[in-house]
């Protein structure tokens, strides 16, 4: 007993330093996992708070910029929409629509993001809406240019987001002209191109190809915008690609939120519950 | 309780300045000074260090709320913190006698150069190491480290020196 106590004198300092640097390991170990990165996040409300008065001031910088992707995005969905008009006129052809059978997949939620990063292997970002706006893990996150990222956690006000750019993440993906379809990856490097991989070897693919979300997961839409083939570089048996982005991941603003309203049922379906 | 005053201001501030200033930087897209290492550089010399090592602690862990990075502020910042004793031995030849008067300005400027140049070097490469976390891309923790050590390294010693100018 006397020498445990001596012991415990003797090395107080540094027992205290392992337990401290035992509770930040544990922080860091689980914060590499997706499901279970809840103890360490900037999505609650001090923090999140802090960052939407800093992002208030930031805004003013960018605003022009903004305007100008607003800008785009609405004449594109006016040309849809013109397209859309044309073909539903009565007078062409007669279609009637049967509001029984109107289905809406997917819904849409305007956010701001509110704290941004892009320099670490594992990086997160923050946006303006939680649970109180529905939105809730595993939604995906888009802007006009592309994809942004996937919802990790949500709190009452914010939630945090997975960025395409942090290791962990693994997207469908595939190439705009046909089906074949690989798993996007980020290697950590460059903040502009990201990877795809698993794409068969006998799918043709140029340099300058389009690479668009797959729909192959009950995240993302099918064909939302990813980037371009930059680089093509084959392997044994698989190519992998390097891809441009379109978006710009230093300098977002304003994103959407994506909630598929099929998720239970698809989940369910793939996963039955055995009785 | 002015000296208490004066860690709170410094741990506040050190916070903030690393949070909404230092992180945005981003100097040619990836180096960043992490200054927030002054705090164990300018915390009073004491026999007793719980204090000490819980402060490290806290102030790394702030920044990991506010960064999303688990726990690696907190781990470097920790570790950096234990080891001090180590190096203000070795560079600065302190004993424990000599923490009451211990002043760093007061010292050679070789010797404070030594001393600070090693904790940043040190806590840069923890950083960096468990941010990546994998031995992959290792070549980029030792860049990165390289960069930003210089960056903070640069931003502290001009900081001190306007600081002391104008006193």
């Amino acid at each position: 007993m006397q020498q445990l106590i001596y012991f415990i004198q003797k090395y107080r300092y540094f027992l205290f330093f392992l337990l401290l640097a035992f509770v930040s390991l544990f922080f860091t170990i689980n914060n590499t996992n997706f499901h279970k990165s809840k103890f360490i996040s900037s999505a609650n409300r001090i923090t999140g708070g802090l960052y939407e008065k800093s992002s208030q001031f930031s805004e003013y910088l960018h605003l022009k910029k903004y305007n100008k992707e607003l800008i785009i995005e609405n004449t594109l969905l006016r040309n849809k929409l013109e397209q859309l008009l044309t073909s539903l006129d009565s007078t062409v052809n007669t279609l009637i629509i049967d509001s029984i059978k109107f289905k809406q997949k997917y819904q849409y939620t305007k956010a701001k993001i509110i704290k941004n990063e892009y320099h670490k292997p594992n990086n997160y970002l923050l946006i303006n809406r939680g649970t109180q706006q529905g939105i809730t893990t595993e939604m995906a996150v888009i802007n006009s240019n592309g994809i942004v990222g996937i919802i990790d956690q949500s709190t009452t006000g914010y939630a945090r987001v997975q960025s395409i750019l942090n290791t962990s993440s693994r997207i469908n993906a595939r190439i705009k002209n046909n089906f074949y379809f690989g798993t996007l990856k980020w290697n950590g490097r460059d903040y502009n191109t990201v990877q795809l991989e698993d794409i068969p070897r006998q799918a043709t693919i140029k340099i300058g190809d389009t690479i668009v979300t797959g729909g192959k997961s009950t995240i993302f839409p099918e064909g939302i915008l990813i980037g371009t083939v930059k680089d093509i570089r084959n392997t044994n048996s698989f190519n992998a690609i390097d891809i441009q982005l379109f978006n710009d991941m230093s300098n977002i603003g304003y994103v959407y939120v994506v909630k598929n309203l099929d998720k239970l049922e698809i989940n369910a379906l793939e996963n039955p519950v055995n009785e | 309780m002015n000296k208490r005053l004066h860690i709170t201001f410094l741990f506040l501030s050190l916070l903030f300045l690393q949070v909404f200033v230092l992180n945005n930087i981003l100097f040619l897209g990836y180096i960043n000074p992490y200054l927030y290492i002054v705090f164990v550089i300018f915390y009073p010399l004491k026999e007793n260090r719980f204090l000490f090592l819980f402060l490290s602690f806290l102030l790394g862990l702030s920044i990991d709320f506010f960064s999303d990075s688990g726990g690696i502020n907190a781990f470097s910042l920790l570790f950096v913190a234990y080891i001090r004793l180590f190096f203000v031995r070795i560079f600065l030849k302190k004993t424990a006698q000599d923490y009451l008067l211990f002043e760093l300005h007061a010292e050679p400027f070789g010797k404070v150069f030594n001393y600070v140049i090693t904790l940043i070097v040190i806590h840069h490469f923890i950083l960096f190491s468990l941010a990546n976390f994998s031995t992959q891309n290792f070549s980029d923790v030792l860049v990165n480290t390289a960069y930003s050590s210089i960056f903070t390294a640069v931003l502290f010693f001009l900081g001190t020196y306007i600081i002391r100018m104008k006193k």
